[in-house]
């Protein structure tokens, strides 16, 4: 419950929010990050932002409550919610991000949490499977995407989403540009061929498909689509005739896919990928009417999806099962949920007087007048949505004579109503929204003239007797007798398999990346410590040493030392030398540490006592942890054996000595006396960071970014560490020592 | 491992021990000014587990009350709002702001935010030496 004061904070915000966006276009807010990089956190929310914004947080909040009842038992909600708590968040900054690093790092965020939901029920393979699809495709894509930015980036001179968009930059390495964010956009919107991971994503729990799958991240990409089409369809000539493809055919194979389907939430996957196809084809045109219609589809299919969701979730829960060939007289077990549900198809295939109706009407006015081609095919597009709607209340509720018998409930609760309280409010809006027009058509308007200045319109109820309504029409009739021809449909369809499908090319892919990649370890990863050691050694002397060669040895070089570090020196060459020939391996590593301690004498004479300490407490550390790995090895060094091989080791390591001296030597010259940025650390420390410990200040102030990273880097090594350990001894992966 | 423990080690290491965390405090707090700082504080403490370690194995290391994984999400979490806190006073990520205050009995006492940006690193270094003792050393007790 208290997870849903994030989404509930930005509802309130958005609306607090309306006027200066309905007025001024929008408002920002900024924070910076790194300003010496470059990167800040920009933030606008304008007219198009905010629709989103009601979307994602409305939705989102409704979403918070189902699950409350969803996950009756306890610790299953919390992990639950504090992972779709960051999604919501994750969401919400992609869609007022201003700056384009800052949407890919958003971006990220969602893939990687949806990751976490989709495969929330770790212990099913399937669903881990799943998850790690949907990561994998939407992931790849978000590579392109990012590639995509940066080149965008460098050619408009700012990471600035708006000032980019404001004035576009042209150019031959533009186009390059928005086809790799556009590879990011459709696989996100799991558009054709990348739409296999959104069926698969079902095995989530129902209240991830219902946010993630319908209203949240599946529009991440229609939405960075709608924002860029506008800008860049007219001047690059690919745009439009691939988004129109793309979208449209995606709508015609999700749409006939969906016929087909006996699980309810398989069929509701399905036609959310079609539907997502008609917005992505829509706003990808970059024509303000299109956009305009795209606009409000987003709005009509946000609210319904979910709901309809919901209703698959209460469904299974009461029944058990989401098979609709075992479902049977559901509309008398459940008449609450009925209608709900009846309601939400009735948007979702465009009757009156639902939000469906409104936008599904826009869309075909908008696409006749683009292109009548285009209004066809969605006129087919949208009679395929009618069969397989009504095909989804027909199986959920009706009474099925052949049914199998149904099953008792395990574990369903006995009231309808908790699961259905969500459903019921987002079924109420789209009748609302669909009755009141005047305020429905401001918001599509705000938020379609934010994409595009060009755009307006109106949503009608009732225009006339015109071309769209006989569209409407005619597609309510063709898809009536679609859906009474579902039985020649099924069979038809399962007589007809396509040869390769998305699925089969993703897992074929799949298995070929791990073939490539074992090949490759067992060519690299000889398992050889001498041959390791030789590569990383032979690296280092060549590409640094290679700087050196042009050095001058320093000519006049005097010998300044006090008596205690010529003692400390020459103690710390004599453990050296005597490593060299030791045989014992606990010897051995107690002179390396001897080494360790005498450097860090050096380290104090020089005045340098926050160093000194550091390797003084590392050195014990590490002589303990050898000590742990010591157990596993032999007693003693394999006693060397004259073999050819030796010359070549000999031979690395003196010109690696060699290396190292010379490398000291020339720093030391370099290095001679203080230089300007230690200086100005220097003078700076007490006025600015308040601390006379310069190097602390260095470390916590300073260079604080760099402490960061490597505290981030510990615990990630503190991850690596456990799980390969825990690997080698044969645990279950991911099972820390602490979980027991 | 645990059968022939000296007397003499088991009690000196209990003496040691809470002294060598309480050392590890002082280089945490002093650190701004004199030598020490989250870093080293983190490995002197990380030293008295090693010491309660080699005393009584990874029970030792057990025993205490937060486990490694909390030390480490708890230390990079904290490191990261403490660099948050700069946004607060209109500056920059990790842009540290000093405070100080007249206590009646001890003086004067400043407090930096990067005091606990200091204290995220700390956590996290003892978080990762107790981790690696624990998970190494359970291998070697098998």
């Amino acid at each position: 419950m208290i997870c849903s004061i994030g989404p509930a904070t930005a509802v309130v915000w958005g609306i607090s929010q309306w006027n200066r966006v309905a007025e001024h276009g929008g408002t920002t807010f900024r924070l910076p990050w790194a300003p010496g990089l470059g990167l800040t956190f920009d933030f606008r929310l304008d007219g198009f932002g905010l629709l989103m914004l009601a979307l994602v947080s409305g939705v989102g909040l409704l979403i918070f409550g189902y699950s409350r009842w969803y996950f009756a038992d306890g610790p299953r909600l919390g992990r639950f919610a504090a992972i779709l708590t960051v999604f919501s968040g994750a969401m919400l900054g992609l869609i007022v991000a201003d700056n384009l690093l800052a949407l890919f790092v958003f971006w990220e965020l969602t893939s990687i949490t949806s990751y976490l939901l989709i495969g929330f029920d770790d212990d099913k393979a399937a669903a881990r499977a799943a998850a790690l699809q949907a990561m994998l495709i939407t992931g790849a894509g978000g590579l392109f995407m990012l590639a995509g930015f940066v080149i965008l980036g460098q050619a408009a001179g700012t990471y600035s989403l708006f000032e980019i968009l404001a004035a576009p930059p042209a150019g031959g390495s533009v186009g390059v540009a928005l086809a790799l964010v556009l590879v990011g956009a459709v696989t996100k919107s799991a558009q054709v061929p990348f739409h296999s991971w959104l069926p698969s994503a079902m095995a989530a729990p129902t209240p991830v498909s219902a946010y993630l799958h319908s209203a949240a991240m599946v529009m991440a990409g229609v939405y960075l689509v709608a924002r860029l089409s506008p800008a860049f369809a007219p001047h690059h000539l690919f745009w439009q005739p691939a988004l129109i493809t793309i979208g449209l055919g995606t709508m015609l194979l999700g749409g006939y896919r969906a016929l087909r389907q006996t699980d309810l939430k398989l069929l509701l996957a399905h036609g959310t990928v079609s539907q997502l196809g008609f917005m992505t084809a829509l706003v990808g045109a970059g024509v303000p009417e299109l956009t305009f219609a795209g606009a409000a589809l987003i709005l009509a299919h946000g609210v319904f999806k979910a709901a309809l969701f919901m209703v698959v979730g209460a469904i299974d829960n009461h029944r058990g099962t989401r098979d609709l060939r075992r479902l049977h007289q559901l509309s008398r077990e459940m008449p609450g949920t009925f209608v709900v549900a009846t309601i939400a198809v009735a948007s979702m295939v465009g009757l009156p007087p639902t939000l469906g109706f409104l936008a599904k009407e826009s869309a075909f006015e908008a696409s006749l007048g683009f292109a009548p081609a285009i209004a066809g095919v969605v006129v087919v597009g949208s009679v395929i949505t009618f069969a397989y709607s009504a095909r989804f209340l027909w199986g959920a509720f009706s009474s099925k004579p052949d049914a199998v018998a149904p099953e008792t409930s395990p574990g369903g609760r006995a009231s309808e109503w908790p699961l259905l309280v969500p459903a019921g409010i987002l079924a109420l809006s789209t009748v609302v929204l669909g009755l009141a027009t005047g305020v429905t058509s401001r918001l599509v308007q705000v938020a379609a003239r934010a994409l595009d200045s060009a755009s307006g319109g109106e949503l009608y109820l009732w225009h006339g007797f015109n071309v769209p309504l006989a569209m409407s029409g005619a597609t309510i009739l063709a898809g009536v007798l679609l859906f009474a021809a579902r039985k020649h449909v099924e069979t038809w369809q399962s007589r007809v398999r396509p040869a390769l499908g998305s699925q089969q090319v993703f897992e074929s892919s799949l298995r070929g990346l791990n073939r490539v990649a074992d090949r490759t370890t067992g060519l690299v990863q000889t398992g050889s410590l001498p041959a390791y050691l030789g590569v990383i050694f032979l690296t280092a002397v060549l590409l640094p040493g290679w700087a050196l060669v042009g050095n001058s040895l320093p000519l006049a070089l005097t010998l300044d030392a006090s008596p205690l570090q010529l003692a400390v020196a020459g103690q710390v060459a004599a453990v050296g030398l005597a490593l060299a020939v030791i045989r014992r391996r606990f010897i051995a590593v107690l002179l390396l540490g001897a080494v360790g301690f005498g450097v860090a004498v050096l380290f104090l004479v020089w005045g340098a006592p926050d160093l000194a300490l550091t390797q003084i407490l590392v050195e014990t550390l590490t002589l303990v942890i050898f000590v742990l790995v010591l157990r596993h090895l032999p007693e003693r060094f394999e006693p060397v054996r004259w073999r050819a091989g030796n010359g070549i080791r000999a031979l690395i390591s003196i010109v690696v000595g060699l290396f190292v001296t010379g490398f000291a030597l020339i720093a030391s010259q370099e290095r001679a006396g203080i230089n300007a940025t230690a200086i100005e650390y220097l003078e700076r420390s007490v006025p600015e960071a308040g601390g006379q410990n310069v190097v602390n200040v260095i470390l916590t102030d300073f260079r604080a970014f760099d402490t960061l990273g490597e505290i981030a880097v510990l615990c990630v090594a503190a991850m690596g560490i456990a799980s390969l350990v825990l690997a080698g001894r044969g645990s279950e992966p991911g099972e820390l020592p602490d979980e027991r | 491992m645990n059968g022939d423990r000296s007397l003499i080690f088991k009690t000196s290491v209990g003496l040691i021990f809470h002294t060598a965390v309480l050392f590890a405090f002082y280089l945490l707090f002093a650190g701004h000014n004199t030598p020490g700082g989250g870093f080293i504080g983190g490995l002197v403490a990380g030293a008295a587990f090693v010491l309660r370690y080699l005393d009584s194995g990874t029970e030792g290391i057990w025993a205490t009350l937060w486990r490694p994984g909390v030390l480490l999400g708890f230390g990079l979490s904290l490191a990261v709002v403490a660099g948050a806190t700069g946004w607060m006073g209109g500056g920059e990520f990790l842009e540290h702001t000093a405070y100080s205050a007249d206590l009646p009995v001890l003086g004067t006492l400043k407090v930096t935010t990067a005091l606990f940006f200091d204290i995220g690193v700390f956590l996290v270094v003892v978080g990762l030496v107790r981790l690696v003792l624990s998970v190494l050393g359970e291998e070697a007790e098998e």
